[in-house]
């Protein structure tokens, strides 16, 4: 069970990830992209995806019962290699609708004191 | 992504209905997009223990699906930079069976526009089936 009391809990990343032009490579090719100096544009999931889940973890969810609905990426400018990225997830809301259960957390990616990107992610549990 | 010229080719008008393009993926684009996206998920390259969870079969990463999305949104807005908003609901699943190629066609329509920005309504479908929902980008004309 999910804690409901967990919306407006944050946590930011303890370790930057640094972009690479390899990251990057690899990501653009498996999308069918050849051209790599800006970061495709859901790049950053690869980023967000750990420092989400363990946020996540920490108030409960069951990850057996997940199923991602929806997602949205503000970019405020591309990532590139070098870059390194902190992030910090937020529970920005939590309901229960029909015996499911709903969770958006988003995720601010900051480049030193810039905000690059910012993601949310919303999360069904199926009852 | 930047492709030279695309920005200037491009129609910008309430309305206007950008030419779709068709992605294939199969198995092994599954397996690549897991490892470059860090999304490892079993349900998306094991058959087993796919329909082990009531799947038809191996399904795509939604997050592959707005991927593509993403890359037809940059090819028009001319790079990546410019694209500074893309949501979607991932409504259907993309069973990619072993063995073929499955096509993705997406189209998109411009349904706003303002001076600095316009707003298009994105359509993914994957064998007649819409699977992404109300998805929606934002490229800006700066």
């Amino acid at each position: 069970m999910f804690n409901p009391d967990a919306v407006g809990k944050s946590r930011k990343s303890s370790t930057t990830f640094k972009v690479t032009q390899e990251s990057i490579s690899n990501f653009a090719h498996a999308i069918g992209e050849s051209e790599v100096i800006n970061s495709p544009v859901t790049y950053s999931i690869m980023i967000s995806l750990g420092p989400s889940q363990t946020l996540l973890e920490d108030n409960g969810l069951d990850w057996t019962r997940v199923v991602h609905g929806d997602q949205k990426f503000q970019n405020n400018r591309p990532l590139h290699a070098g870059d390194e990225v902190t992030c910090t997830s937020t529970i920005e809301s939590y309901r229960a609708v029909a015996g499911n259960e709903i969770v958006t957390v988003r995720t601010d990616l900051h480049c030193g004191a810039e905000l690059a990107q910012v993601q949310w992610t919303t999360l069904v549990v199926r009852g | 992504m930047d492709y030279a010229g695309g920005a200037r080719m491009r129609v910008v008008e309430l309305g206007y209905q950008i030419p779709a393009e068709t992605y294939k993926i199969n198995r092994a684009t599954l397996v690549e997009y897991a490892n470059a996206g860090g999304d490892q998920n079993p349900i998306h390259q094991d058959e087993t223990i796919a329909k082990s969870v009531g799947l038809p079969d191996v399904i795509a990463h939604g997050m592959l699906t707005m991927a593509l999305a993403g890359s037809y949104v940059t090819k028009w807005a001319g790079s990546a930079a410019a694209v500074t908003e893309i949501s979607s609901r991932f409504t259907k699943p993309v069973v990619v069976p072993a063995g073929v190629d499955v096509e993705i066609t997406i189209s998109a329509v411009i349904d706003e526009v303002s001076a600095r920005q316009v707003r298009l309504e994105i359509t993914a479908e994957c064998a007649g089936v819409k699977v992404l929902g109300m998805a929606k980008a934002t490229v800006s004309l700066l």
